[in-house]
């Protein structure tokens, strides 16, 4: 494979192309019913991979290495790690 | 119209930065640079260059802001020497790693210690594995003309690696020399507007300087490696051109009486004068003739290889050492190229002017005639000249 | 020494609803002001996932969060470290905004030679430079006076995790007293990192700069303002964040925000700003939580006998009060 010049990337956020879901122990599930709305899980998370879609907050899975950060910032116990199932 | 003057090294390369409408400059004073940024400083003050100046606090982040700028997509400059260069030696790889077409002049110096500011050119030697071009310059015209070059060959998408233009501290620096200044319009022809290969911008993000891992990194090294070979084609093109434009050209290299000759001494920069008067005396006395290098990176090894293979002797004159191997980089580079001949010249190395010794004319006398007993006798390789 | 309000914008259902469940003990400051946290960060996502962080990093919430106060007509520039390694792996990028990297020490002077270049070409783009403490407090301190004295247009962001991460945690100047790292590990005749932080922020100010600030990754609107309000500063600008390390501290991953937001409540992080001058303490926590409660969440601090913890709650104690008198 030839390189490129100088090293420069010119695909601007291509680490999509890893799935670091793999590093996961343990998986995050959003109870809906329970969640507030306050966004905390969203605004947290690191990687970043929880966004919201028609009004839910849902995590890629792609990607969540299951720091366990949303869970542990939720302030109503909405969210739950549970282990991951291989 | 071109204009006459007389100026000393420093302006000389000043002027050339001028003319090439260069965007952005990063200033840091040291002995014997000094003047050239200082000339820039008052153009720019003038209004007779519209650059940015910015004026660092110190050459590390000279080289850092150069290459901060030409990544953004402008030309760039700035000057340094000896310890200034030194401090610069991790930037200079990123520079030309980076492939950014940033052009800098250098004030060859000697470097510390004991700290000496006079002229030899270990400081330039010191940093020939970094990836950039290095144009060594004879005179304050050749310096003008290989400054204003040196954008035209950084630049060529074929090559696309920094500059170094090395003139030897105070002999020219601070020396003055009629010289002539070729017509702005004159340097537009010859120069384009830079359009930079890669650069930042919000409209279309890139990433530079990303970190690559064992699979990659030897082919970024090799790229710049093939980019070097393009540099060789490219000096001669843009010699070409600009001979078009002004009637000067200097080439990768100048042969001296080369021809048939039984001695050729090799050397680079300022004390290429002196030799070439000294041979001139010696004319019908001793067949000595000399091969200036002007461009030591890219190094044209084969022309080399053509121009020597005949010689009895070649004895290479420099002013730097590497010590713990004994010898000067010209001369263990000069006996690498030679080495896989069949039948191969000798070669003597002559380690000389260091940290501003006076290369005297009787020196270079003593130099062929030693040359000459190598062509019978068994001589020692390398000679260190002035430590009486 | 003013404090910011802590009122909140009602009339919206689930702000209702989650003011019931902090009524049902959950501390306030968790959501308050959560409409407004969500306005805050619905920006472009300029910081893609896939890159190789740690689980749990705090680096990242500090650059996602400023990329998406400051907004994408930004150029990023880069100290080499955590940041640098685990978003830029050739040939991916996590970065959508053009990004630059150059060396170690030498994001403030790489982003002087951007920011030069720019007004070269008349070009309106927001300059941030990101460097670790390491890069900023230490190798990089010549190159960020530098570039803040000379007065460019630029923010630098330094993210704070109190070590050399990069090269496996050892002690930078950021790494507070009594901190085991493992150049300044904790023995039988050591307490660890034996001297105070570097006072960065207030080094900074001290050069003139017109706005200067400290965040921590766990107030994100109070950090998102203060970026906002750095890169529209027409000068210079200094932003230094708190942002946990699991990995260094030896800390569960989960709890990297909650351990910033008790650095800020213990006192051990205090959230002010210098604007144009004007000092103010912009957090200060209702109730101050010992700095035990911050001290016992990271294994970084565990060799600390009781008689330590105290006397860092004596340094910060006072720390606090020179503060509420000097801010
Ligand atoms: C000149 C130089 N010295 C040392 C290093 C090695 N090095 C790379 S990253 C790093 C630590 C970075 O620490 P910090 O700036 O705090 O960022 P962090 O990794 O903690 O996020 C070190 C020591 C280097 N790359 N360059
Ligand atoms: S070592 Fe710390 S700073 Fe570095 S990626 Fe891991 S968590 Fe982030
Ligand atoms: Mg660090």
């Amino acid at each position: 494979m030839t390189v490129s010049l100088g090293g420069s990337v010119k695909d601007p956020g291509s680490t999509v192309k890893t799935k670091t879901g793999s590093w996961r122990t343990f998986k995050p599930e959003i109870d809906n019913d329970k969640c507030i709305d306050c966004g905390n899980c969203w605004i947290f998370c690191v990687e970043p991979c929880i966004s919201k879609e028609d009004g839910k907050y849902v995590v890629d899975y792609d990607y969540c290495k299951g720091c366990g950060v949303c869970a542990h910032e939720c302030p109503v116990g909405a969210i739950e790690m549970v282990l991951e199932e291989k | 119209m071109p204009r006459g003057d007389v100026l000393h090294g420093s302006r000389a390369v000043a002027e050339a930065v001028k003319l090439c409408d260069v965007d952005v400059i990063a200033a840091y004073p040291i002995t014997p640079q000094t003047h050239i940024v200082e000339d820039l400083a008052e153009f720019v003050a003038n209004g007779e260059l519209d650059a940015e100046y910015v004026l660092v606090e110190s050459e590390h982040s000279a080289m850092s802001a150069c290459i901060g700028a030409s990544a953004t997509g402008v030309r760039t400059f700035t000057a340094t020497s000896s310890q200034g260069l030194a401090l610069m030696h991790e930037m200079l790889f990123i520079a030309s790693g980076m492939r950014l077409p940033i052009v800098m002049a250098n004030a060859n110096r000697a470097l510390s210690a004991p700290i000496n500011i006079w002229n030899d050119q270990q400081d330039s030697m010191s940093e020939r594995d970094c990836g950039w071009i290095q144009l060594y310059c004879e005179t304050n015209q050749e310096t003008l003309d290989t400054t204003i070059q040196a954008y035209r060959i950084s630049e060529n998408k074929k090559v696309l690696l920094p500059s170094m233009v090395c003139l030897d501290g105070f002999v020219l620096t601070h020396t003055i020399e009629p010289l002539e200044i070729p017509d702005k319009d004159a340097v537009n022809r010859f120069l384009p507007e830079f359009e930079p290969a890669v650069y930042l911008d919000p409209d279309d993000p890139m990433t530079l300087g990303a970190f690559a891992t064992p699979a990659d990194y030897i082919k970024f090294r090799f790229e710049q490696e093939k980019a070097m070979r393009n540099a060789i084609e490219a000096i001669e093109k843009a010699d070409r051109e600009y001979k078009k434009e002004t009637g000067r050209g200097y080439g990768l290299m100048e042969e001296y009486n080369t021809k048939d000759a039984d001695i050729i001494i090799v050397s680079m920069g300022s004390v290429v004068g002196t030799i070439k008067e000294v041979i001139d005396q010696l004319k019908g006395e001793y067949n000595v003739g000399l091969l200036k290098i002007k461009a030591f990176r890219p190094l044209p090894k084969e022309r080399i290889k053509e121009v020597l293979k005949n010689a009895r002797v070649v004895s290479v004159v420099e002013k730097d050492v590497s010590i713990g191997l004994g010898e000067g980089g010209l001369f263990s580079e000069i006996k690498g190229i030679l080495y896989n001949l069949d039948e191969r010249p000798k070669v003597l190395g002559f380690i000389i002017g260091l940290g501003g010794r006076d290369i005297t004319q009787p020196d270079i006398r003593d130099i062929i005639k030693l040359s000459k007993k190598a062509e019978k006798d068994v001589v020692d390789e390398v000679h260190w000249i002035g430590l009486r | 020494m003013m404090q910011e309000t802590m009122q909140v914008v009602v009339d919206t259902p689930s702000y209702i609803k989650c003011r019931q469940v902090c009524k049902a003990n959950v501390r306030a400051n968790r959501c308050f002001k959560f409409k407004k946290n969500l306005e805050a960060v619905s920006g472009d996502e300029l910081f893609a996932p896939g890159h190789s962080a740690c689980a749990g990093c705090g680096a990242t919430v500090a650059v996602r969060l400023a990329l998406k106060a400051a907004g994408k007509n930004t150029i990023a520039t880069n100290a080499t470290g955590c940041l640098e390694v685990f978003s830029t792996k050739y040939p991916e990028t996590a970065w959508r905004v053009p990004w630059i990297h150059a060396a170690f020490e030498t994001s403030a002077s790489v982003a002087s030679g951007v920011e030069a270049a720019l007004k070269k070409l008349g070009k309106d783009v927001n300059v941030i430079a990101f460097g670790g403490d390491g890069g900023t407090v230490d190798i990089g301190f010549q190159a960020l006076s530098g570039a803040m004295e000379r007065g460019h247009n630029m923010t630098y962001i330094c993210y704070d995790n109190e070590a050399y991460m990069n090269t496996g945690v050892q002690r930078s100047g950021s790494t507070p007293y009594g901190s085991s790292t493992t150049t300044s590990p904790a023995g039988s005749v050591s307490i660890g990192n034996k001297r105070p932080k570097k006072d960065m922020p207030q080094i900074i100010a001290a050069h003139g700069v017109d706005y200067v600030a400290t965040a921590s990754i766990a107030f994100p609107l109070d950090y998102m303002k203060k970026v906002k309000k750095a890169v529209a500063t027409n000068g210079p600008a200094y932003v230094h964040v708190l942002a946990a390390c699991p990995t260094g501290w030896g800390s569960a991953s989960e709890r990297s925000i909650e351990i910033c937001r008790l650095a800020v409540d213990s006192g051990m992080w205090v959230l002010y700003e210098i604007d144009h001058g004007d000092a103010r303490i912009t957090y200060l926590p209702t109730k101050k939580v010992p700095v035990i409660e911050y001290l016992k969440t990271q294994k970084r601090f565990r060799h600390l006998k009781a008689e330590d913890v105290q006397d860092i709650q004596d340094m910060i104690d006072e720390r606090l009060k020179r503060y509420s008198n000097e801010i």
